[in-house]
């Protein structure tokens, strides 16, 4: 309480007043968004009156709900697919030494580096090409849509779980790996019994992450997305082009929503570390603590 | 010819852990280098050597968690230098315990049942029986991290002695605990060690350890495996300098070998000292502490030889002291037990630093 390195007099009363600035930086839009999905009036930015009507309206709109759809269909998608591929090769990174190791490993850091403008372009590059040879060798004619924007997310979301996987197996040591097969677990069972339910919140954390990012991508999907599927937010790109109305406020409150709920979700995984954590987390704590329980079911009855 | 004294014990019956010829390279690197050992069954063998002599790389290799580059090494007869680790009668307590966090004190001992697909029933009263062996009740709900550092050795004691291994495992078994609790240990791994009588194998860097709880030790320096006997046969008859340095104190006198019973000192004087070395070998005359005696140089009994020296400093242990007397061609340290009355030199007096024939041994320089 009395540590002279606690601040004191004007110094604390400065702290807390740019703290305060901080918060009102960051919040005050959020807080005019969410005001204004409520109003009344189809002038942004003028009140009139409380409604749920844009709430209404959302839900109601073929268009917005097709991109709902598509926006859910993508993520899960992805989040699946480049989970497993992002944790094989934070494995393959982490536990084995192999021809063009270090080569692979910054190439990995390559999606997260590149801007999205970049990536993006490379993208509509790369589906142009690939289509006009599946025209020209299969004569398969396929338009872009679904299919390319789930490649595309899968394609920069490996890179964000991979790191995030890492992370996770650089601090879980490797004679934990060396116990279990000394105690005749084949490399399967030491993967299913040791190695996965210790990087179990990192794999976690890794696929809410990919999950948030392609729900939140507008980029790389407008140059993938085609006439035939097309995402929420690129979607609600395309309407505020025609002028904004509180639809469009009420579309970004629920986005933003959705999107802090997984974000907070993949910050209680990754912090959770087997070694206690906040009281706050204690759900996340029990989740990722079943394996344990299921082994000793296994066991025992 | 190493060490063959230890290993005649053994010859008659088949050797729990035998290698042959055995050599491991990590690159460039020689880890292990062409060793051969033979450990006996229900044997309590200690590795011993200092940080990087390979004595935990010989361990790995034992456990299979490394492949040997060269050599046969058999487990009680059968060979077994390059199955993987979990088709060997073998189990490890690692360094660190390296005890599953995520499980509890009961799961992580029913490990290796469980992996061995034991049925259920019998799992159980094998974990229990284990848990109890090592004294553990109560605490079969804890997590790792819930334990403190001797639970823990304990827990990792037990997850590997419940699959009744033909060989138990043990790398610097008590080397993250504290003195006390070491020592503790020490007894209680000796006793457990004879309740289930099965061979253990440990590493260590800690002499007083190896010396203390093995039936036999082995010693390893930069991958050579010196020499191999009983703490009793490496103590008193330590087959080189570097052995005799390694285990406990001693004194090294620089000779060289006249006859097979004498032997020249640096300063000149021959003095009786028995070695099977060729003459001319350059050798040094090993001649620990606690055997040295100390008189005036003119009260030297008859059947002692000596050498003269001034008293340069006396350490005060308590239950013994320390001299040390400073010859112009070596420096001798000589302990006496803290006994009433006796010979007490005053430091700068000139003394005379003595022994039996039977007190030295004549070693490999």
């Amino acid at each position: 309480m009395s540590s002279t390195v606690q601040p004191r007099g004007t110094t604390k009363i400065a702290l807390s007043v740019h703290s305060w600035l901080v918060y009102i930086f960051f919040f005050a839009p959020i807080f005019v968004l969410i005001v204004f999905s409520f109003s009344d009036d189809r002038n942004v930015g003028r009140w009139g009156g409380f409604t749920l009507e844009w709430y209404q309206g959302f839900f109601d709109h073929s268009q917005i709900q097709s991109a709902v759809w598509v926006s859910v269909r993508v993520a899960l998608l992805s989040t699946v697919i480049s989970v497993v591929l992002g944790t094989l090769a934070a494995l393959a990174l982490e536990r084995f030494k192999f021809r063009g190791r270090q080569v692979f490993d910054a190439l990995l850091y390559l999606p997260i580096i590149i801007p999205d403008v970049t990536m993006a372009v490379m993208m509509l590059l790369f589906f142009a090409e690939f289509f006009e040879l599946l025209e020209a060798w299969f004569n398969l004619d396929w338009q872009k849509g679904f299919g390319s924007i789930t490649i595309s997310h899968i394609a920069f979301n490996i890179s964000f779980v991979s790191v995030v996987v890492r992370a996770r197996l650089a601090g879980m040591s490797e004679v934990l790996e060396e116990a279990a097969l000394d105690l005749y677990a084949t490399r399967w069972k030491t993967f299913r019994y040791v190695t996965f339910p210790q990087i179990m919140p990192g794999v976690a954390g890794g696929a809410l992450l990919a999950l948030t990012l392609s729900l939140d991508d507008v980029v790389v999907t407008q140059f993938a997305a085609g006439p035939g599927a097309t995402t929420l937010p690129v979607f609600v790109f395309g309407l505020i082009r025609r002028g904004v109305t509180p639809l469009i406020n009420a579309t970004s409150v629920l986005m933003l929503a959705a999107s802090v709920f997984l974000v907070a979700l993949s910050l209680a995984f990754q912090q959770f570390s087997g070694r206690g954590g906040r009281p706050l987390l204690r759900g996340a704590r029990e989740a990722v603590s079943t394996p344990n329980n299921q082994i000793k079911k296994e066991i025992y009855q | 010819m190493m060490g063959d004294g230890g290993n005649d014990q053994v010859s008659d019956q088949v050797a729990a852990v035998e290698l042959t010829a055995i050599t491991k390279r990590f690159g460039s690197v020689v880890a292990v280098d062409n060793v051969d050992l033979k450990i006996a069954d229900g044997e309590f063998f200690a590795l011993l050597g200092p940080s990087g002599c390979g004595k935990t790389t010989t361990l790995r290799m034992i456990a299979g968690l490394e492949l040997p580059s060269e050599g046969s090494l058999k487990i009680f007869g059968d060979e077994a230098g390059t199955l993987p680790p979990n088709k060997r009668p073998v189990n490890t307590v690692f360094q660190d315990y390296a005890l599953f966090p995520h499980m509890t004190v009961e799961v992580n001992v029913a490990f290796g049942l469980k992996m061995q697909r034991v049925p259920k029933v019998e799992i159980a009263d094998r974990v229990g029986e284990a848990i109890s062996l090592v004294r553990l009740e109560g605490l079969e709900q804890r997590r790792s991290q819930q334990l403190s550092g001797g639970q823990r050795q304990r827990v990792a004691l037990a997850r590997a002695l419940v699959n009744r291994p033909k060989v138990l495992l043990l790398d610097e078994p008590l080397g993250a605990l504290d003195l006390k609790l070491r020592q503790e240990m020490q007894g209680e791994l000796k006793a457990l060690q004879r309740e289930v009588g099965i061979t253990f194998v440990f590493v260590t860097h800690d002499q007083e350890e190896a010396l203390t709880m093995a039936d036999r030790i082995g010693v390893l320096n930069e991958g050579e495996l010196l020499q191999v006997g009983t703490p009793a046969e490496i103590y008193e008859h330590p087959v080189n300098r570097f052995v005799a340095n390694f285990i406990g104190q001693t004194n090294l006198l620089d000779a060289t070998v006249v006859s097979n019973d004498t032997v020249c000192l640096a300063n000149g004087v021959h003095i009786p000292g028995k070695s099977d070395l060729g003459v001319g070998s350059r050798v040094a005359v090993c001649l620990r502490p606690e055997r040295a005696e100390m008189q005036r140089p003119d009260e030297v009994p008859a059947d002692h030889q000596s050498v003269v020296g001034r008293l340069e400093s006396v350490t005060y242990l308590g239950n013994a002291l320390v001299y040390t007397v400073v010859l112009d061609w070596a420096r001798l340290e000589v302990r006496r037990e803290n006994q009433p009355g006796g010979y007490r030199p005053y430091v700068g007096e000139e003394v005379a630093v003595s022994w039996t024939l039977d007190a030295i041994s004549v070693v490999r320089a």
